[in-house]
């Protein structure tokens, strides 16, 4: 080897011809190629696992996003619902879904019989293809409108886990013969409507808006008060830490004066920045709850949890920023007779700002996602009642979070509720990724270059 | 012809009160001692030059004058230094308030990443030099014409600084410090990146400061030396070698490392 480069490389090595590549040349550019190689197939492996991710994600949390509904005429008389006549909704309230439930059946067996599909399924079986859930539904509609008592209205039900099911693949005519949920009969019934164009598939906002729902429905289940109780707690932490963190940065960066007690500080909040959520949520649990009082589940609790785990993030991204800052812009404002403050808040501030708004948005990104911290403060608990709106007090009724509405729905032995699972993982990443696209929009926005 | 001018000026000098006085100055960053007892008067109305090879304080001597090395942590600065008869290094003596009155170009060209416009119209603005917009307007104008960047930069004064080439941008910098009209102006290396008609026309801005401010500049360029300035400061690691007026300096100085230094052996 010694020898070769010797042969090929005497005297001085800027002699010979430019047109041959001496040895070293060669390895250096050999060098250079593998390494190139190297990261290519570093990237590939990470690209190729990101996308078995996603299309494992997709495929079994797609279908969520659709629903299996069932077109029927429904009679809503007068002497079951309101037998006062009067309409007033406080007295028709007092017929419960139990009150409603037979109507929905007769409609079934009603618009079965008019469509002329065959059937041996009783009333009662073929009201089987009808998800609970929709009994509730129509209950709500005629309170809403109690006009439409003593009218036949055509209304769209949902269809029950299993047919839902059905049509995801998920259940097959030889699954059900071992399901006491689902007979083939049942299924022969499904097709029928279908082919009479009674049942159909549309896109289901309910997951999106609609509260959890119990383990024999997971057809109802949705997101809705998860979402609100994720935005809610967003809210507390933006509004908590971007403040608190800002300044605290500032004060650290551009006039805390640079001793052993700074120093402290620094070790320490880089330290918070490594300690497991779930001691953050222990935190939250004995100060927040035990301590201080605070009702459990709500999102005043999470978001002061998330807000104290977001913290250090967005300090120590805020200050990177901040030092990013070449100290002759502070020259240039201070030599003018600025003061600290007007050179901090003029200059230095608006430079970092790109900085500080992706930390933020990062760390809020990072606390949309946490769930460990929130078990422990009581977000898993079931909730079916949406907050309030902020204003009114919502911040301190009990609510739900996203990761955690995971965590919940992949617990329950329902195979439905996988497909909810996946299809709130997809609702959750799908707001990731508009919190980066946002970062990034802002850091476009206020990028300059100096 | 520049020995008359020069005779010219020196007269004028030596009636005033000196501007600054420095008395004992010594200078530390951490273990360093960068500038060794240093005392020197410095006149109202006149162009002082701060000479000497690279890394012998002339910076850091500057930047005592409007207390900029407070901003270096480890910068110690002992000594008594006064500006009209005050010391600067008084407790009471608020450093913002004395750098509005002595203004700082600095060495390396520093823009604030804004508009042409709003890079000279800061200093105005926080200081409440102006009492409307056609006010400002004027201020940014007349120091944008001062500082020899006007004709270039009126038609993009919303277009930003750091847009600007390197000589221009030390242009825009000395634009910067004259629209906030203080009363000393300390110039570290002003026309380092400029060419020879950026740098006539930064002298001949000098030249008419003189009429008003008192100005130090910091230069490597002999010749600029002899052609603004009425006294001449040699400095050599961390020592005021030797001080008094320029045409002496250049033409019979006392001190054989000034000589050396001047006749490019050393430095
Ligand atoms: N911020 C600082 N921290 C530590 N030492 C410094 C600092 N600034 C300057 N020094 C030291 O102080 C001495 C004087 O530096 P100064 O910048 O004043 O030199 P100068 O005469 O302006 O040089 P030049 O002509 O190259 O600009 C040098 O030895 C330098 O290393
Ligand atoms: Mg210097």
């Amino acid at each position: 080897m010694t020898d070769a480069t010797a042969n090929t490389a005497p005297a001085g090595a800027g002699q010979g011809s430019l047109l041959i590549k001496d040895s070293r040349t060669a390895k250096r550019n050999g060098a250079e190629g593998r390494f190139k190689m190297y990261g290519l197939i570093a990237v590939c492996i990470g690209i190729a696992m990101l996308i078995l991710l996603l299309t494992s994600i997709l495929t079994s949390g797609l279908s969520a996003f659709w629903q299996t509904t069932i077109q029927i005429e429904v009679t809503l008389p007068e002497e079951k619902l309101d037998k006062s006549g009067v309409r007033d909704p406080e007295v028709m309230a007092k017929v419960t879904t139990f009150g409603y439930a037979p109507l929905l059946r007769d409609g079934l067996e009603a618009t079965i019989a008019a469509n002329g599909i065959e059937t041996e399924l009783s009333a009662k079986d073929a009201a089987e293809l009808i998800s609970d859930e929709s009994v509730a539904q129509l209950r709500n509609r005629v309170l809403r409108n109690p006009d439409l008592i003593g009218q036949t209205v055509s209304v769209e039900v949902m269809a029950s886990g299993r047919i839902d099911g059905f049509y995801k693949g998920r259940v097959t005519y030889a699954s059900a013969e071992r399901d006491t949920n689902i007979s083939p009969a049942q299924l022969q019934l499904a097709e029928a409507l279908e082919d009479k164009g009674l049942l159909n598939t549309s896109f289901n906002w309910l997951f999106l808006t609609a509260p959890d729902a119990s383990d024999t429905r997971p057809e109802a289940a949705g997101l809705g008060v998860a979402i609100l109780g994720s935005l809610y707690m967003m809210l507390i932490v933006l509004v908590l830490a971007l403040p608190i963190g800002v300044a605290a940065s500032v004060y650290l960066e551009e006039f805390a004066p640079q001793n052993r007690w700074t120093d402290l500080v620094e070790v320490n909040i880089s330290n918070l920045a490594a300690v497991p959520s779930i001691v953050f949520g222990i935190l939250g649990l004995a100060i927040f709850i035990n301590f201080a009082g605070l009702p459990q589940s709500a999102p005043i609790v999470g978001g002061l949890v998330l807000t104290l785990m977001t913290l250090p993030t967005i300090i120590i991204a805020t200050r990177a920023a901040l030092k990013s800052v070449p100290p002759s812009i502070r020259d240039a404002a201070l030599g003018l007779g600025a003061s600290r403050m007007q050179s901090v808040f003029h200059h230095v501030l608006p430079l970092a700002m790109p900085g500080i708004l992706t930390g933020t948005i990062l760390g809020l990104a990072q606390a949309l996602g946490e769930t460990a911290p929130l078990l422990l403060i009581g977000m898993v608990a079931f909730v079916r009642e949406y907050p309030e709106a902020p204003w009114e007090g919502g911040l301190f009724d009990p609510a739900t979070a996203l990761p955690v509405q995971v965590f919940n729905w992949t617990q329950r032995s329902d195979p439905a509720f996988v497909e909810r699972a996946s299809g709130a993982i997809i609702v959750l990443l799908v707001f990731l990724l508009l919190m980066n696209l946002t970062a990034i929009f802002l850091r476009r926005r206020f990028e300059r270059r100096w | 012809m520049y020995d008359m001018r020069l005779t010219e000026r020196v007269l004028d000098t030596e009636t005033d009160k000196p501007k600054i006085t420095a008395k004992g100055v010594q200078v530390y960053y951490g273990d360093t001692h960068a500038i060794k007892d240093v005392n020197v008067d410095i006149a109202d109305k006149t162009v002082t030059a701060f000479i000497g090879p690279s890394g012998c304080g002339k910076s850091t001597f500057l930047r005592c004058l409007n207390r900029m090395n407070d901003t270096i942590s480890i910068a110690r600065v002992e000594g008594d230094i006064r500006i009209d008869g005050e010391d600067i290094y008084d407790k009471r003596v608020d450093p913002v308030q004395l750098r509005a009155k002595v203004g700082m170009v600095f060495q390396k060209p520093n823009p604030f990443p804004k508009s042409i416009y709003d890079n000279v119209a800061y200093g105005p603005r926080i200081h409440g030099l102006s009492r409307n917009k056609s006010d400002l307007d004027e201020i940014v104008e007349n120091a944008l014409r001062r500082a020899a960047l006007w004709d270039e930069a009126k038609d993009r004064l919303s277009q930003p600084g750091t847009g600007l080439s390197g000589g221009q941008q030390q242009r825009l910098c000395i634009a910067r410090a004259v629209a906030t009209a203080p009363e000393i102006l300390l110039m570290d290396e002003p026309c380092s990146a400029l060419d020879p008609i950026a740098t006539a026309q930064v002298e001949e801005l000098i030249d008419e400061l003189r009429q008003s401010y008192s100005v130090v500049i910091v230069t490597h360029s002999m010749q600029q030396a002899a052609r603004v300035s009425q006294k001449t400061a040699f400095f050599h690691l961390g020592h005021l070698v030797e001080y008094g007026e320029t045409g002496k300096i250049f033409t019979s100085p006392e001190d054989p490392r000034t000589e050396s230094y001047i006749s490019g052996r050393i430095g």
